[in-house]
């Protein structure tokens, strides 16, 4: 009754797929400074970021973006204080931003996401890759990099679940989940 | 006073906050759930464009009918990085002095679109009446009123003590000197009971001490260097002598030399004890100098977390409408 999909594809075949995507950006003779910076966004994009970075494993650590304070639905959906707040490791001036998100759907996320960043300086370039591209997009927000794009009936959500391990689940409105 | 009113006027239907008005009528959950989003606020400072967009759109008015420095600019700090329009009326040239009641004040601003009232106020009582009187959909924070409670600085002497000590059902807490004048007295006891604080001491001269101290569940002392020993936090509290009617103190250096905080003295506390004041502190009358200069001081920090934590509450208010999100 959930649709089209049978299986759903292995998260960890997934988040191969966008390491060998992104290890072009990290080429060997880049001096640390130079190196991109991965940021993942709470809850599942700071999963698959966190699996990304332990692949490729570059001088800058990870960082994390808590988006409610920029949410334009904020005054109906209110704060969650347990989502741990943002921390972006170092300067992103001038710097490449890998941002990172499980789920893209209607862009709001990556809309919020790119106003806090710019809040933090001025990369010179923000690559957004995204795990599962569900469409159904409400602003023109696309990304660069997608390990898999799916359709999903009518009222359907796509989540991943973690950390340990990292799942997809289709859930229907009708099962009344958050 | 207002006590059962209090409670149903600052919740809403779904027990979330809808005006801030004292610590007594919150529970323990509403404590707990500002001070861990108050520490997702300290970040912001951090940051190179310290504003976050949570109040963008909304206008606050900041009524300060008694002076203030500390509260007022870290509550227009704390409504600025949250990316709110601000207004603060200045009470002497408001049209309050030229006899305009304050039901009137409350229904100009209204005209003028106000969201948000912060109000501080010389009688008790008065963030409640506002509360009472705005139309639906409007929230007062309560920026200390006469001396019933002053429930933001609470707040922010709860988080200090957190970020230090953490666990607050080991710690022994003693609030010194001008408690029957002092609002925040009676809104950190309120707040550190709700925390199922171990200890909670009160230690003043018998002159200062309100009649109703010993139902609030404190252990009185009028022997400062008996009520300091082993504390882990001390609290100084500012000598009100504006609010003083009558001979309640012999002199300020009588004052000291009973109960003002010296480095001997707070040697008698535990070792890592930490000492804090809400501002402004006398030098001299209830703290000596090096002891408010000193390595134990948080009193600067407390400014600062005073930023977040305010920050959090109005944050907290806005955001209250929310449901979970659906992704």
């Amino acid at each position: 009754m959930h649709g089209i999909y049978v299986a759903l594809p292995s998260v960890e075949i997934l988040i191969e797929k966008l390491t060998q995507a992104l290890k072009p950006y990290f080429p060997s003779n880049l001096p640390p400074a130079e190196q991109p910076v991965i940021i993942g966004i709470e809850t599942g994009g700071y999963w698959v970021a966190k699996a990304i970075h332990q692949a490729i494993a570059p001088e800058t650590d990870l960082g994390r973006l808590n988006i409610t304070f920029y949410r334009d639905d904020f005054t109906k959906i209110g704060l969650h204080p347990t989502v741990k707040p943002s921390s972006l490791p170092t300067d992103i001036d001038g710097k490449t931003v890998i941002l990172i998100d499980d789920v893209l759907y209607s862009g709001r996320t990556i809309r919020a996401a790119m106003n806090e960043i710019f809040d933090y300086g001025r990369p010179q370039r923000v690559v957004l890759v995204i795990l599962i591209d569900r469409g159904e997009r409400e602003i023109p927000i696309q990304a660069d990099i997608v390990a898999e794009t799916i359709q999903l009936e009518p009222g359907n959500h796509i989540k991943l679940d973690g950390p340990q391990p990292l799942k997809l689940t289709i859930k229907s409105n009708a099962d009344n989940v958050s | 006073m207002p006590t059962m009113s209090a409670k149903n006027l600052q919740l809403d239907e779904n027990g979330k906050l809808q005006h801030f008005l004292s610590i007594e009528g919150l529970d323990q959950q509403i404590i707990t759930e500002i001070l861990d989003t108050a520490e997702s606020f300290t970040s912001v400072a951090d940051r190179v464009i310290k504003k976050v967009p949570i109040l963008r759109g909304k206008t606050v008015a900041n009524l300060f009918f008694e002076p203030s420095t500390r509260t007022r600019s870290t509550f227009e700090l704390a409504e600025q990085r949250l990316s709110a329009d601000i207004l603060s009326l200045n009470v002497d040239t408001s049209a309050t002095t030229k006899g305009e009641s304050l039901l009137d004040t409350i229904h100009n601003l209204e005209a003028m679109q106000i969201d948000m009232f912060v109000i501080r106020h010389k009688d008790s009582g008065s963030a409640h009446f506002f509360a009472q009187h705005v139309r639906p959909g409007v929230s007062v924070l309560n920026a200390g009123d006469g001396q019933h409670e002053h429930p933001t600085q609470a707040m922010l002497d709860l988080y200090t003590i957190r970020h230090h000590k953490q666990d607050f059902t080991r710690l022994k807490i003693a609030i010194v000197g001008d408690i029957m004048h002092s609002r925040v007295a009676r809104s950190q006891i309120h707040a550190l009971n709700l925390l199922n604080t171990a200890e909670v001491r009160v230690i003043a001269p018998k002159t200062l001490l309100p009649v109703d101290t010993e139902s609030l569940g404190v252990q009185l002392f009028d022997d400062l260097e008996r009520g300091l020993q082993d504390v882990d936090v001390v609290i100084m509290l500012r000598l009100q002598k504006e609010r003083m009617s009558g001979a309640l103190l012999p002199s300020e250096k009588e004052y000291f030399n009973q109960f003002g905080l010296t480095q001997e003295r707070l040697d008698r506390a535990s070792p890592d004890a930490i000492v804090m004041h809400p501002g402004p502190a006398n030098r001299g009358v209830e703290i000596e100098s090096s002891v408010m200069d000193g390595n134990q001081s948080v009193i600067l920090q407390q400014v600062g977390f005073g930023i977040s934590v305010r920050m959090a509450i109005m944050s907290m208010i806005v955001g209250r409408s929310g449901l979970q999100a659906n992704e």
